[in-house]
């Protein structure tokens, strides 16, 4: 299909934030991206407002702090789409249709099972958790991320694996954890199954710790996909670093301020994707 | 009606960034001997459930919602 018939559903609920940057960024490359509400989905809006999951071809689901980031981070969200939406999206998952969540929509995929769902789409409880952020704060700069995937996550097919990109974090609660007596199998199964897609890094493109992981996570995953490599969430936000000049060094590098940023090739890469399977 | 409370603690061995930083921040007020700062989330809820089945039902909405397995336990005490 063409880049301009792609729909992408941009889900909120009261507390998301940055859907207006990730409509921006679908839209600056031509796709056709719509933010909706989890109510237009469950059919509780009026007749001409309510949507089906299945008319689009991208679920983003963005960051922010969903209903408050009551309970934890992303569970409410999560719960509310785990009673009227999991069917829709297990098929939406299924059909292998990209699911992209970044910040707290990460922390929803987490909390939904979606990720990193080893053995099923969703899994009934979750797998892991992002929790506090070592540091105890809200971590919010730009940070070093290397792209470890070796070319299953359907959101970074264009960038070359090894290669760094700055992308900003802003996040209390990155902190990936699995259960402690799974955690070395856990880790092995997401390396198996090319799952890990992002490391933080420091600017040399060494894994190191804090400052440069802002927030401890485990083995410095900043984003990890599912076995399909078709659901990704990753805490840093590629749609704020959609062009150069959102880049702190960008009046010191030269170059067009309205070039291409580094979130950029997330974006890409996923419509790219869907024009050639779609 | 019955009043449950349902405690979710982290479980053992997770770090606790709040409960440190806390303890950092009452011994720079001068309070001594804080051997450790534990945070944890208490909800407390009516139910109009009877009462042989409350404990069930809240153990449920902790697995469900309130608590997150991975990282943390919960306990619930019907009052």
């Amino acid at each position: 299909m063409k880049v301009e018939e792609i729909k992408v559903c941009i889900l909120r609920i009261e507390g998301t934030n940055c859907e207006q940057e990730a409509y921006d960024a679908f839209k600056v490359l031509g796709a056709d991206p719509e933010k909706v509400h989890l109510k237009q989905l469950i059919g509780r809006a009026p007749r001409e407002l309510r949507r089906d999951l299945d008319e689009y071809q991208v679920l983003m689901l963005p960051g922010g702090f969903s209903a408050g980031d009551y309970v934890r981070a992303g569970a409410i969200f999560a719960a509310r789409m785990k009673s009227h939406l999991a069917a829709d999206l297990e098929n939406f998952i299924a059909s292998g249709r990209p699911v992209l969540g970044i910040c707290n929509g990460f922390q929803i995929l987490v909390e939904l099972g979606v990720l990193p769902s080893f053995d099923e789409i969703m899994s009934e409880a979750p797998q892991a958790a992002l929790y506090t952020n070592v540091s105890g704060r809200f971590e919010c700069r730009p940070s070093y991320l290397k792209h470890e995937n070796h070319g299953k996550c359907v959101f970074t097919s264009l960038l070359p694996r090894g290669e760094i990109v700055t992308i900003p974090v802003a996040h209390a609660e990155g902190n990936l954890r699995f259960p402690s007596e799974s955690e070395r199998e856990f880790l092995m199964r997401l390396e198996e199954n090319d799952q890990v897609v992002f490391r933080y890094v420091d600017p040399n493109g060494d894994y190191a710790g804090y400052p440069w992981c802002p927030s401890g996570a485990i083995g410095n995953i900043a984003g990890i996909c599912n076995p399909e490599g078709n659901v990704l969430g990753m805490m840093p936000h590629p749609e704020r670093a959609m062009f150069r000049y959102q880049h702190p060094d960008w009046t010191r590098t030269g170059g067009k301020p309205d070039a291409p940023g580094d979130g950029h090739i997330i974006f890409r890469s996923v419509l790219d994707h869907v024009s050639k399977r779609f | 009606m019955v009043t449950a409370e349902i405690r979710i603690e982290l479980k053992h061995g997770v770090a606790d960034p709040e409960g440190e930083n806390t303890k950092k921040a009452l011994e720079l007020l001068g309070f001594k001997g804080i051997r450790s700062v534990r945070t944890v989330k208490v909800f407390e809820m009516d139910l109009d459930v009877p009462a042989s089945e409350a404990a069930a039902v809240c153990e449920e909405m902790s697995r469900k919602l309130l608590a997150n397995p991975v990282i943390q336990t919960f306990r619930v005490q019907l009052k």
